[in-house]
């Protein structure tokens, strides 16, 4: 259980007017692809395809975050974007939830959630999962491609 | 210093340093097993060409790799399942899974992390940064050694793990430094604590609207070799825009799948090269030959270990057992011991025992590590030298004559030299007189004039205390009781009598060998490996000095064989010559290669008499290649002491023996083994021409007789110096 009490930079950039922030719940679940831990980042692009920010990236060392293709070529592999939202990578089989406080604005406005995985050995997957944030998607499991076998997004 | 820098370390991180160096060696054969395992492309396939093939037989293709063995691999998303597989770049077939080779994973997560994570990654490293540590001191002591760098490669001596250790490590020394070298620029890398140059081409938007352009159509597709093709991963369907991305050797770039375009290019900095470089080589992929040698000269790291380990624990049994051994600073007195084996230790424990009782503060230590300056209080220094061979320094005391000699500034305080040895070899006490001539080059001061004890003597040793206790004006008069060496236990199977009715009572024992443990078997101590020549030590009853006797069998044989004649009032020959079938002795081995027959098809003039028959009959025995041996025998009657007169007709008819010529000096004309080489000495002179050695085995007299009757006939000195005539003399 990962837990940001914090009030992301991203929503309160994104929409400053709005205070309202509701604890939201990401839960991972890995398939067994029978590899080593994957790193996963998270990360949230506009209408028009922008990135917007980050919220979270499973995965240490800054030197493989060139393999989460997506993540890395929005940001430019700036490591700023994930400081104090870096976890440790995930296991096949295993889940992994995270708790954020995020600005009710961010959904039903065409923000979309990107989740790029990568193994070591294996292929990079950029959108792995992709997840259009809307209220009628929450608390449904969407299914990813390839490391991740689904995510579920809830308040 | 160096020494303890070496030693320290090594004794540590064995376990770790192990670790690593056997998982590497293990994992060095992967690169090579894939390198093989893998069908290569053709020489002239593009990457457009390999492309297309995996595209025809997946449509959904997402990404293809190629590793520097070739095998290419394939990733794909098809009606809404992910999946790989090792691909033929000929045909595009799917050919395998491209799930990691067995053993691979942990193999891989043992070596770098332990698994345990970032901590035993950093584990790992310290593991790598020991391993460069003790390759680094071991080549400045091996180089010590060997006397020179340029003598890196000359022969080694001394006892077998010394040697072994030696030998192994010089050829291992520069891949245990790359190996360790490259595994830490990795593990820094990792950490990013080597910058991470950016090798991604800057995102770019391909024009969306347009159809996708058939691969072989894409220029940059077309013109890149396969060979050459480190990662191409697909637009995804789903992302309007999106672009080809092309990784090679030589850099990466992002392209237009409608319009062919480069839309943008990165090249790898010179650091990003490097760091390809170091994992190259220590990985082996792409350079699967280097890996394997690397990895080869990694799995001697176990041996290196074990055998570094001895010769620790041999120093340690020596040393540990010094009582009260005073700190060199504060020492009045230091005893240096030149010597490989416990038995000039047990005299310099004597010594400093004795010392210690008149109230000195001692230090005693090997002569390896002499360090004037460590010994600022140092009044006197006393060597105790044992010698090696023909007047050589034992192992462990190599060099440190050169040392001397070569002082800028000899030591203050005086000296004295107590020299070990053998009368009855040629250059008794040959290494204490080396000290002594090199110390006086130095213009180092002779506290009193050298002493030397024969055999152990303990009165000789006595004697010595007594003169040393009158330049110190203390009273020293010091009993040394030998130590009773480690021996093992032989059983007589059979005794053959020759000689009593001419005086000279002589028996042939033959004994079982002793049980032989495993790890006698590895290491080719004890009675693991002998031969004929070698000597046993026999510790009599009531002694515990050993009495040494030539063998007259080798391992092969299954057993052990001396020739022992009765002497009067003789302790050890008395006891060894009453024994019967079934009765037991004590002894031990001690290898004497230099008197061997020299390896080649050459022949070898065998010259012996009385109980010297002995190594040479065993030379006879082993001779099963048939190589013309020809042997002087002399004894004192054809009925009485003629030894081994049974075996003689067998061995010459199976051509074990070319020649036999015997001499007696009791029967008819008194005849001696000399007289019969000069009524030989034709020809003498025409197989020493040949290129024969000449090996002699007898008393003293018998040997100075033989030598003046060949000096008549040829230069012995000019074979000795070759080689060619050695002596084995009692």
């Amino acid at each position: 259980m990962k837990s940001l009490p914090t009030t992301l930079a991203l929503s309160t950039a994104l929409v400053p007017g709005l205070a309202a922030a509701t604890p939201v719940t990401f839960t991972t679940q890995m398939t067994n692809y029978g590899g080593d831990g994957a790193y996963v980042a998270y990360y949230v692009t506009d209408a028009a395809g922008s990135y917007v920010g980050s919220l979270w990236m499973a995965g240490g060392k800054a030197k493989y975050y060139k393999h989460l293709a997506g993540w890395y070529a929005a940001t430019g592999g700036n490591t700023a974007q994930v400081d104090g939202i870096t976890g440790a990578s995930v296991g096949a089989g295993r889940n992994l939830t995270i708790t954020l406080d995020l600005q009710d604005a961010l959904f039903d406005a065409g923000y979309v959630l990107h989740v790029d995985s990568s193994v070591e050995k294996m292929s990079d997957q950029p959108n792995d999962v992709v997840i259009p944030l809307t209220s009628a998607n929450l608390g449904k499991p969407v299914s990813g491609k390839r490391y991740v076998q689904s995510v579920t997004v809830s308040k | 210093m160096l020494r303890l820098l070496h030693r320290w370390p090594g004794l540590l991180a064995l376990a770790l340093v192990v670790l690593l160096s056997v998982t590497g060696a293990l994992l060095s054969l992967y690169p090579a097993a894939e390198r093989l395992a893998v069908p290569q492309a053709e020489s002239q396939l593009s990457v457009a060409d390999l492309a297309t093939r995996v595209a025809q037989a997946h449509p959904g293709v997402e990404q293809i790799r190629r590793a520097p063995s070739g095998r290419v691999v394939a990733w794909w998303f098809e009606n809404g399942t992910p999946g790989a597989a090792v691909i033929d770049p000929a045909t595009g077939a799917e050919i395998g899974s491209p799930d990691p080779a067995f053993g691979l994973r942990f193999l891989t997560e043992l070596h770098r992390s332990l698994f345990l994570g970032d901590g035993g990654r950093i584990t790992a490293a310290v593991g790598a940064g020991l391993m460069l540590l003790l390759a680094v001191s071991g080549a400045v002591l091996v180089a010590r050694r060997m006397g020179g760098w340029n003598r890196w490669f000359a022969r080694a001596r001394g006892p077998l793990a010394s040697r072994l250790h030696t030998e192994l490590a010089r050829l291992a020394i520069g891949g245990l430094v790359i190996s360790s070298l490259t595994g830490l620029w990795m593990t820094a890398s990792v950490f990013s604590l080597i910058p991470d140059a950016p090798t991604d081409p800057t995102p770019a938007m391909a024009q969306t609207g347009v159809a996708p352009l058939a691969l072989s159509a894409l220029p940059l597709l077309a013109q890149t070799p396969a060979s050459a093709l480190k990662e191409l991963s697909f637009p995804s369907p789903d992302l309007p825009g999106d672009t080809f991305k092309l990784t090679t050797e030589g850099g990466a770039a992002r392209i237009d799948p409608g319009t062919g375009a480069v839309l943008s290019v990165t090249t790898p900095g010179w650091l990003e090269r490097i760091g390809a470089l170091m994992v190259m080589v220590h990985t082996g992929r792409g350079a699967a030959t280097l890996g394997l040698i690397l990895g080869l000269m990694s799995a001697m790291v176990p041996v290196l270990g074990w055998s570094g380990f001895r010769q620790w624990q041999g120093a340690r049994r020596y040393g540990a057992r010094i009582k009260g051994n005073a700190k060199p600073a504060k020492a009045e007195t230091v005893i240096l011991v030149a010597s490989e084996g416990g038995t000039t230790w047990g005299f310099a424990r004597s010594l400093h025992d004795g010392l210690r009782q008149a109230g000195q503060k001692v230090h005693t230590g090997a002569i390896a590590s002499f360090e004037p300056n460590r010994t600022p209080l140092a009044q006197r220094y006393i060597i105790l030298a044992a010698t090696y061979g023909e007047g050589a320094a034992p192992t462990a005391a190599r060099g440190v004559a050169e040392r001397i000699a070569t002082l800028r500034k000899p030591p203050k305080a005086p000296l004295a030299i107590l020299g070990f040895g053998d009368r009855s070899f040629a250059h008794f006490c040959g290494y204490a007189e080396t000290l002594r001539t090199a110390a006086q080059q130095a213009g180092w001061a002779a506290l009193m004039p050298m002493g030397t004890v024969d055999r152990q003597s303990a009165q000789d040793f006595t004697r010595w205390s007594r003169d040393l206790g009158a330049v110190l004006d203390i009273p020293l008069d010091l009993t040394h009781l030998p130590e009773r060496p480690q021996t093992e236990t032989l059983t007589l199977i059979s005794r053959r009598d020759y000689g009593a009715e001419v005086q000279a009572p002589t028996t042939i024992l033959r004994f079982a060998p002793p049980k032989v443990s495993l790890s006698q078997r590895l290491t080719g101590q004890g009675f693991a490996r002998f031969e004929a020549g070698d000597l046993i030590g026999i510790v009599p009853q009531g002694s515990n000095v050993p009495r040494f006797y030539s063998l007259a069998s080798s391992a092969q044989d299954g057993f052990v064989e001396i020739c022992v004649r009765r002497h009067p009032g003789g302790l050890c020959s008395g006891q060894l010559t009453e024994l019967q079938p079934g009765d037991t002795v004590a002894g031990f081995l001690r290898p004497n290669p230099d008197f061997r027959p020299k390896p080649g098809r050459k022949p070898v003039i065998l010259i012996g008499a009385g109980t010297g028959i002995g190594p040479l009959a065993g030379f006879i025995r082993a001779n099963r290649r048939r190589r013309p041996l020809h042997l002087y025998f002399g004894a004192r009657s054809p009925e009485s002491d003629l030894l081994y007169d049974a075996e003689f007709p067998r061995w010459q008819e199976a051509g074990h023996l070319a020649g036999l010529t015997t001499a007696f000096s009791r029967a008819g004309a008194r005849h001696y083994v000399q007289d019969a080489l000069r009524a030989d000495a034709d020809r003498l002179r025409k197989l020493i021409a040949q290129g024969a050695q000449i090996m002699v085995c007898g008393g003293r007299d018998m040997a100075a007789a033989v030598r003046a009757t060949l000096d008549d006939i040829t230069e012995t000195a000019d074979l000795k110096a070759e080689g060619r005539y050695v002596e084995d003399v009692y």
